[in-house]
């Protein structure tokens, strides 16, 4: 017999709707109550880093909350006057702000909000993904002008998880140091597996290297959470020359990309599960540490050889 | 090796060597053999290529039996089984080679075109031995059949040689 929940849900919302009205309650009830629905729910969206930096000679001020409240408002509604603004902080210094758009001629759209996230101790902002790219100027404008930044740049660092991309860029992951003087390898606290002495394993160097390259690499802590690794190829198609008409010299573009409930995990786990050579690509690798999961790869100039681009 | 061990007086025994990336798959299956009942001493060395590491030579028993693990979801793996191939004695291909093929239930993930297999059984001419390991009566079935071949290929079984064993073996593969 199933249980038929919408009598249940269309009482709870009547009971909800009742007490919005009771309580007077406004957009701003509604637009905060957004913010810590989204807030709990902040891997539902898709967030991308923007990086701002401050103008030269700029000093750095005491962080004021409500001039900033008062100038991100003011800059926006200099522009457009069908917006909603709510600004919520929360425990770990993060401000978020939601933003409703409309038009000239419309009303804000209040199921379409972008919601942005900013650290001011950090010159980072995170926004949510929003469909509308035509007021992304205005917001980092806003965004700029409010908190006495110069400059704002969209990163190639996009992902679900907030608090990893938060690991990244504040470099809160374990990091790994390179060191000229490889530590001596240290036995594992693991009780020996297997006592059957009729099993040898003959490559236990070679396990004990591919462990040791790959702490080298990772770290020992647990990586941030990507989902996504995107290589977009300029280069040149390599060929038997018979093959390729030698006139068209035009660029391959060729994207490859890689995906996963936990990228850099993954990566971390293939050459000691036997799929791929240790070391791993730096191009895999150097992800937590340039901040970034979207590459362009062009051609070399000069050697026609593949090599990393970043702006 | 075994052989002047045995004049010695040293019991007889069977060696066999698994070579496969799949680490998981490997220890699954040498744990599998070594648990079967059976009346000779046995030792399994794992790898995941080949050379052996050549300081071990010393110690190391004569190889009776080399089961290489193909993995058709991991073009890697096969690679690595394609070069390891070159650095086995050609004497082992006279019945003392045996290829393992596992992950063709998977269509969708097949990495490893299965005509590329199939040659490698006849460039070798050694026979495949289709099995899905994770499957414990499958793999306690492949282990018996394994642990069949490697006491003919070390010269227990009297009047069957290795390479008598793998002849029958390919041409009913051949159908």
């Amino acid at each position: 017999r199933r249980l038929d929940m919408r009598p249940l849900k269309e009482a709870i919302a009547e009971a909800v709707v009742q007490l919005c009205q009771e309580n007077l309650a406004s957009i701003k009830e509604a637009a905060v109550l957004d913010i810590v629905y989204n807030h709990t729910f902040q891997n539902k969206r898709v967030w991308t880093v923007y990086q701002m930096t401050k103008a030269t000679g700029g000093e750095t001020d005491i962080f004021d909350f409500t001039a900033f409240k008062r100038k991100f408002k003011r800059r926006i509604q200099s522009s457009l006057i069908n917006v909603t603004i709510n600004f919520k902080e929360f425990e770990d210094n993060a401000i978020w702000i939601r933003i409703a758009w409309g038009t000239s001629y419309t009303k804000p759209n209040q199921y379409k909000a972008t919601y942005v996230v900013y650290h001011s101790q950090t010159p980072y902002a995170f926004i949510s993904k929003s469909i509308n790219r035509s007021n992304l100027p205005l917001l980092c404008q806003a965004l700029i002008v409010a908190s006495n930044y110069g400059d704002i740049r969209e990163m190639e660092l996009r992902s679900h998880c907030l608090d990893s991309l938060k690991d990244i860029v504040f470099k809160r992951y374990s990091q790994t140091f390179q060191t000229h003087h490889p530590k001596p390898l240290q036995e594992r606290n693991v009780a020996p597996e297997n006592v059957d002495p009729r099993l040898i394993q003959e490559d236990k160097s070679e396990k004990e290297r591919i462990q040791r390259v790959n702490r080298e690499v990772f770290g020992d802590g647990p990586q941030p959470k990507l989902e996504f690794a995107q290589y977009k190829l300029e280069t040149m198609f390599k060929s038997n020359p018979k093959m390729v008409n030698v006139s068209e010299r035009e660029s391959f573009r060729c994207l490859v990309k890689f995906s996963s409930p936990h990228l850099l995990e993954a990566l971390k786990s293939l050459a000691p599960a036997g799929m791929a050579d240790a070391p791993l690509s730096p191009l895999l690798t150097c992800i937590p540490h340039k901040a970034r999961n979207y590459f362009k790869i062009k051609e070399r100039k000069g050697v026609l050889a593949a090599s990393l681009v970043s702006p | 090796m075994t052989e002047s061990r045995t004049k010695l007086g040293v019991e007889k025994g069977c060696v066999n060597q698994l070579v496969g990336t799949d680490e998981d798959l490997q220890r699954q299956l040498a744990q599998t053999i070594l648990k079967e009942k059976k009346d000779f001493k046995i030792s399994i060395h794992l790898a995941t290529s080949l050379p052996l590491p050549a300081e071990r030579d010393h110690i190391r028993p004569r190889i009776d039996l080399i089961v290489f693990m193909i993995n058709v979801q991991s073009k890697y793996g096969f690679k690595n089984i394609e070069a390891s191939l070159a650095h086995v004695d050609a004497n082992f291909f006279l019945g003392k080679v045996c290829f393992l093929v596992t992950g063709v239930g998977r269509v969708n993930h097949c990495s490893v075109d299965m005509s590329a297999v199939r040659k490698l059984g006849d460039v070798y001419c050694s026979p495949l031995v289709f099995c899905e390991l994770e499957l414990e009566g499958i793999r306690i079935s492949t282990a018996q059949r394994l642990l069949r071949m490697l006491q003919i290929c070390a010269g227990h079984v009297p009047g069957v040689s290795a390479l008598f064993f793998s002849s029958l073996m390919r041409s009913s593969n051949d159908e």
